[in-house]
């Protein structure tokens, strides 16, 4: 199977193994399949039907019995649950916590209210991002966020050798990793119904980006307003013995229209909302500026800088910089990572980052990079697939309208 | 021989399409080849498809890169693509010949690879230039038993 994309790792392979020197292709791909990690709910995943496949170092659901389309358009219009407990947990702790993260990422954590949160990126030394992280200020002394599965271990060491280095000057941060818990993502229209049910605590005071913690079906959860799918929803942070509990109250009190939903329609999900995939849209070489998320850099970060690449990254704010992620719609077949964009001559002017055919809306999208100068809506491009050019047009994002549930 | 006898009733069930079954469905008098497409032939000519294995693997199908009549295809050489919601695939030619035909309706309906993989979802019509190629295809029962060793793998 050709073209790119995270499943690529997972999916079933048959058809190149077919092809090829199956031995050695079978070695490569499913060495480590012993040494996958489990989630807590991995015994449910494969009672429900889920397709596991190695992910990130983990065995994950890419779907169930239901179709990805199916599953991604159920997310919208009643609900999805996801397992993504394969994410990276991580609370600091100290007096210093804020002025600390905020040498590593460009949001304005000092300026979020305790119980609040963003999207951030942390860069390296270039201004190109290490990850994309969704961090909370619980309060002035604790910070929790999330780093994704695959750059854990790169997370970590940095956040880690800078932590070392910065207690030595007399800062006082600590960490602790929460291994000790499960995540679950429930997203979609029926999410806050649903999850009422399950807690005291009244949601509807909770609004995006906001953070709680409370019991939640008889369990002490982090509770995020927050998601990954462009619909109103949840990231739940629930103690591991208690994550099938949980999985099991939330299908059931929905009466069986929320449904276990797997990377795949995770992943659908996700570009219809026009949403980064850190290691597709994202990676070492590209700056939060060129990627689009230039409003997640506070305006007090903008003016004092102080996090890594701070230079480079502000040098782009005030020039502009020389490539831009955009959106694209294309006819004909999908476009998927690593597909060439040309300009109408036919030059070579970017390349697709991650695309696909939108479930929701019928029709193949994509985002990838294009030199600035071709990133306005409407601009006419071509895509090649398979050596063939293909007409297609910058779009802007979202995609699917996003949900998100703010104070009206 | 239960492989036989459940193969042999496959046929009937070609128009049941639920996902996760324990075995995708053969067509005892297709051949098969080792990357998941079948070939029925009628003296001279032979209409090519993807199995229903592979269609189940792929998921739902979007999209379906046809060659044009006239093209020249080689046996384990790729014509065209399939594209799922989450996958591409090349589509290997089981035969060599010449493509007569290919399956317009697949333009606006992709799925029927889906629905109907062994019938109103073929691919492509080749005129047979190599008759012999065809032994070294497998049966029904041979790719069917090919299959589960495949998926026991994984």
């Amino acid at each position: 199977m050709r073209g790119a994309g995270f499943w690529q790792l997972g999916q079933s392979i048959t058809r190149r193994l077919a092809q090829a020197d199956k031995k050695s292709v079978a070695r490569r791909c499913y060495a480590t399949e012993a040494d996958l990690k489990k989630t807590a709910l991995f015994d449910f995943h494969v009672a429900h039907g889920g397709k596991m496949v190695p992910f990130a170092g983990w065995s994950m659901p890419i779907q169930y019995k239901d179709s990805i389309m199916d599953s991604t358009l159920n997310c919208r219009e009643n609900g999805s649950l996801f397992d993504v407990a394969h994410m990276c947990g991580l609370s600091l702790k100290g007096k210093d916590s804020i002025s600390f993260l905020e040498k590593l990422v460009i949001a304005d954590v000092a300026g979020l209210a305790p119980g609040t949160g963003t999207l951030t990126v942390f860069t390296n030394e270039k201004g190109g991002a290490i990850d994309d992280s969704v961090i909370t200020k619980v309060t002035d002394d604790h910070i929790y966020l999330v780093v994704n599965a695959g750059c854990r271990d790169k997370d970590l060491a940095h956040i880690g050798e800078h932590m070392e280095a910065f207690k030595s000057k007399g800062g006082d941060v600590s960490w602790h990793i929460h291994d000790e818990r499960s995540l679950l993502a429930l997203q979609g229209p029926l999410a806050a119904p649903v999850l009422q049910h399950l807690t005291k605590e009244d949601l509807s005071k909770l609004y995006f980006g906001e953070f709680q913690i409370l019991d939640i079906n008889g369990a002490r959860c982090f509770l995020t307003r927050t998601g990954y799918t462009g619909e109103d929803g949840f990231e739940i942070s629930v103690p591991s013995e208690n994550a099938v509990d949980l999985a099991k109250a939330i299908l059931e009190k929905s009466e069986g229209k929320v449904r276990l939903t797997g990377l795949g329609a995770r992943d659908s999900l996700r570009l219809e909302a026009g949403l980064c995939l850190y290691g597709n849209d994202m990676e070492q070489h590209i700056t939060p500026v060129e990627a689009g998320l230039t409003w997640a850099i506070g305006k007090r970060r903008r003016a004092e800088g102080g996090f890594l690449g701070a230079e480079v990254i502000l040098k782009q704010i005030a020039d502009g910089p020389t490539i831009r992620r955009v959106g694209l719609f294309s006819p004909g077949p999908p476009a998927r990572g690593h597909s060439e964009i040309q300009n109408e001559k036919g030059e070579n002017i970017g390349e697709v980052t991650s695309g696909g055919f939108s479930p929701c809306l019928k029709k193949n999208i994509a985002m990838g990079y294009v030199k600035s100068g071709n990133h306005k809506a409407g601009t006419k491009v071509k895509i090649v697939v398979r050596g063939k050019a293909y007409e297609g047009a910058v779009t802007k994002m979202p995609f699917v309208a996003t949900k998100y549930y703010k104070p009206s | 021989m239960a492989l036989r006898v459940w193969a042999s009733k496959s046929a009937s069930y070609l128009k049941i399409s639920t996902f996760n079954r324990p075995f995708a469905t053969v067509v005892k008098y297709l051949r098969y080849a080792d990357s998941h497409e079948w070939v029925k032939v009628e003296g001279s000519s032979a209409t090519v498809g993807i199995t229903d294995h592979a269609q189940d693997h792929l998921g739902d199908v979007v999209y379906v890169e046809l060659p044009e009549i006239g093209t020249a295809v080689t046996q384990g050489d790729s014509f065209g693509a399939v594209e799922s919601v989450k996958a591409t695939s090349d589509i290997n030619s089981p035969v060599s010949g010449k493509v007569v035909e290919v399956n317009e309706e697949l333009n606006d309906s992709p799925a029927l690879v889906n629905s109907s993989p062994y019938e109103k979802g073929w691919i492509i019509k080749v005129e047979l230039s190599k008759n012999d190629e065809l032994k070294s295809l497998m049966d029904s029962d041979s790719y069917s038993k090919f299959c589960d060793e495949e998926d026991a793998k994984h």
